[in-house]
């Protein structure tokens, strides 16, 4: 279960305060209108923002730990793969930045690639790749992490909506099969609505997960505006 | 394309412009050639050739090999001062060789704080004359441009980046390995290659700290050869030798040509979470900072209680070097505008330029001479000539800086301006000028402080009653009135500074 307790995030103009809880293997669209916080939120529990209170998986506190050492994957936007490095060595990079994979590693990539469709793609480089081609390499690399919670920060976005709704599936159940908590910010509400749950951010503060239909059904003035 | 709201000026003005400055080029190339004609190089002008590629190699090396891990603590760490640092780090391009170069004589030379720290100590002094010298002073001028170029590289690479690192867990040897070395390898080739070339074009370094037969560049040959044997049929071989090799080098950096300028450094520090302590960081930024400020305070320091009692002849050549600044400045901006507006509906115009890489400023001369030798006695027009190597020297600078906003701003609002029947007096005021008013004004600011600083051509044509404030600093420091020299080197200091703050600084507001 992830857990953020009192957690602060302070800036010059806003400030984002959240206490909530995820439970394990939940998959959640983070929403809101945009410059709320949403990545902010994301980066919090990643630890590339700096928090005040307390994030904590299995009821292991991780405020204070870099964000290397935390039990996560992400996708952002863009840049997810290194444009130097070929398909397989991308996915190679999620078990070992070395690269100096064993024999059973190797087969490991190749198993993940071949889970995303990618079979015989091991030798190109990103620029080879058409841009659902490269959000599959990222997804095989979170595969072979096998990390227990996986952000995603609008992952896909230059993708358009039908292959971006086919990634996020990919990942939905790949994740189903590891039994992965999935955190998923979106601004697109088409998108969120397939989350099962939903965590608002507005007004400066993150609420607790909700049942995304329920919330759809009665929204709150927040998300009333953002969905126009 | 929309044609008559953008069209502000008849054709025939930018081809005339282009021709003038094709034949700016290409006819003193054309004389060097020619009188070269059967004349074959002697040892010593080998020689020099050897010594030419040598310095620059070295230079290019230390400034690279330097400039990386200074670069990289910069791209790594925030501290108060960072943006100042930085942009000092672009005051070598404007700063005139020789105030540099005393600047490194009161550092490194035989009476510097160097070796004077090194007799207290007991120790062997150094010597700043020949090879060490010369690369001295071209790795005084290129690691902060090589500094620049690289940091750009650093910053470009993007932020996710180095979070999805971060998440993969990278440790510095995976950092080094998977983000940084690739940028390097994609930089480094297109710095390494300017910097050669302009290591093998500068003539004021070698004029004071090289010379004799071990440290004579082909350019130092250049002006010996017309300036103490008058021999401008070997000059005309060693301009060939010259021509050749900076062609060669001028060709090669273009394939890798990026921005030069380095203006995009200034971006924010990108949040890395692999840092450890400041150590190594601190010490680099430290040294590089304290090795670009010092000669360039002992300038200040002993320059400013001789600014008072400066001779006359000085305060005359201030103005001389304003008048040819200005001139230059003038000129070449309105061929840059000229050239400019054909230049969006002729592709490819600003080829015209192109020779001009090949050219350095006493090859240039060199040519000039040939030319006007047989027809009027070359030092009457030393003034002139000043103005139009500076011009030549400084257009193709000019129109890569403005030609790419120029050709955006039409491509951006010129159909628009055409649908809406704008005439040119507010296409021209309203909508073009503001957005190449900045570019515009910072080519013109580099323009003048180029040619305010500027010892080629002049020292070639050398006019002993008309002097600019560089070629008097330079006879100052002949005539040993160092205290003078020191003077003069500030007013040249504070000179080219302020003329580029002043004519840029219009270009920042609103």
């Amino acid at each position: 279960m992830l857990e953020l307790e009192r957690v602060l995030v302070v800036y010059p103009d806003y400030r984002l305060r959240a206490t909530l809880k995820v439970p394990t293997g939940a998959h959640v669209a983070v929403v809101g209108p945009s410059g709320a916080g949403k990545s902010t939120f994301l980066a919090a529990i990643a630890g590339f923002e700096t928090s005040e209170g307390r994030v904590l998986w299995d009821r292991q506190d991780l405020s204070g730990t870099r964000p290397g050492a935390r039990p996560f994957s992400m996708l952002f936007q863009d840049n997810n793969l290194f444009p130097h490095l070929t398909a397989f060595e991308n996915v190679a990079l999620g078990i070992s930045p070395s690269l100096r994979l064993t024999a059973a590693e190797k087969a490991r990539v190749e198993a993940a690639l071949a889970r995303v469709g990618l079979t015989g793609f091991e030798a190109r480089k990103p620029a080879q790749l058409s841009g659902g081609q490269q959000g599959r390499v990222a997804i095989a690399r979170v595969l072979v992490q096998g990390r227990a919670l996986i952000l995603l920060d609008e992952p896909f976005a230059a993708l358009g909506p039908a292959l971006r709704a086919e990634m996020l599936e990919l990942v939905r159940s790949t994740a189903r099969e590891s039994g992965a908590t999935v955190l998923l910010v979106t601004h697109d509400l088409a998108e969120a609505a397939r989350m099962p749950l939903m965590i608002l951010v507005a007004n400066g503060a993150a609420e607790p997960p909700a049942d995304s239909a329920a919330l759809l059904a009665n929204p709150p003035e927040a998300l009333k505006g953002w969905m126009g | 394309m929309a044609r008559r709201a953008v069209a502000l000026t008849p054709d025939w003005t930018g081809w005339l412009a282009a021709a003038l400055a094709a034949a700016g080029f290409l006819a003193p190339m054309g004389a060097v050639l020619w009188q070269a004609g059967q004349l074959w190089p002697t040892a010593s002008d080998w020689s020099a050739l050897r010594f030419t590629l040598c310095q620059a190699v070295i230079s290019t090396v230390l400034s690279i090999a330097l400039a990386v891990p200074v670069a990289r603590a910069l791209a790594r760490r925030a501290f108060p001062g960072r943006g100042l640092l930085v942009t000092l780090l672009g005051a070598p391009f404007l700063l005139p060789v020789l105030v540099a170069v005393l600047g490194l004589l009161a550092v490194f030379g035989r009476s510097g704080v160097l070796n004077e720290v090194l007799r207290l100590s007991g120790l062997p002094t150094v010597s700043i004359y020949g090879l060490q010298g010369v690369v001295l002073a071209h790795v005084f001028f290129n690691l902060p441009l090589a500094t620049r170029i690289i940091l750009q590289g650093w910053q470009a690479i993007p932020a996710e980046r180095f979070r999805v690192a971060e998440g993969l867990g990278f440790g510095p040897w995976a950092m080094a390995r998977h983000l940084e070395w690739p940028m390097l390898r994609q930089v480094v080739p297109g710095a390494a290659l300017l910097i050669f070339s302009l290591c093998l074009t500068s003539f004021a370094v070698a004029l004071i700290l090289g010379g004799g037969p071990k440290a004579t560049t082909l350019e130092l040959a250049i002006y010996q050869a017309f300036r103490f044997d008058f021999a401008p049929g070997r000059a005309a071989v060693l301009a060939v030798m010259q021509l050749a090799l900076v062609g060669a080098a001028g060709l090669l950096a273009l394939r890798f040509a990026g921005d030069v300028t380095g203006a995009a450094a200034r971006g924010r520090v990108v949040q890395r979470w692999d840092l450890g302590t400041w150590g190594w960081d601190a010490l680099l930024i430290g040294a590089a900072a304290v090795f670009l400020l010092a000669p360039l305070v002992a300038v200040v320091l002993k320059g400013a209680p001789e600014v008072v009692e400066l001779p006359a002849a000085v305060w005359k050549a201030a103005g001389v070097s304003i008048s040819v600044a200005l001139a230059a400045t003038v000129l070449t901006m309105a061929l840059t505008t000229a050239i400019g507006l054909l230049a969006f509906r002729v592709p490819k115009l600003e080829l015209v330029v192109l020779p001009g890489i090949a050219l350095s400023p006493l090859v240039l001369g060199t040519g000039l001479f040939l030319l006007l030798y047989p027809v009027i006695a070359p030092d009457r027009v030393a003034l002139a000539v000043t103005v139009m190597a500076n011009t030549l020297a400084a257009l193709p600078f000019a129109l890569r800086l403005v030609l790419p906003h120029l050709r955006q701003a039409v491509a951006d609002h010129g159909a628009l301006a055409e649908s809406l029947g704008i005439g040119p007096r507010v296409w021209l005021g309203r909508v073009l000028w503001p957005q190449v008013r900045r570019p515009f004004r910072f080519a013109a600011g580099l323009t003048a402080a180029l040619s305010m600083g500027d010892l080629g051509v002049i020292a070639l044509f050398a006019d002993p009653d008309r002097a600019t404030l560089p070629l008097q600093v330079m006879r100052l420091m002949g005539s040993y009135r160092t205290d003078d020299a020191a003077g003069a080197a500030l007013v040249l200091l504070i000179l080219s500074l302020g003329i580029f703050w002043i004519i840029d600084r219009g270009g920042r507001d609103a």
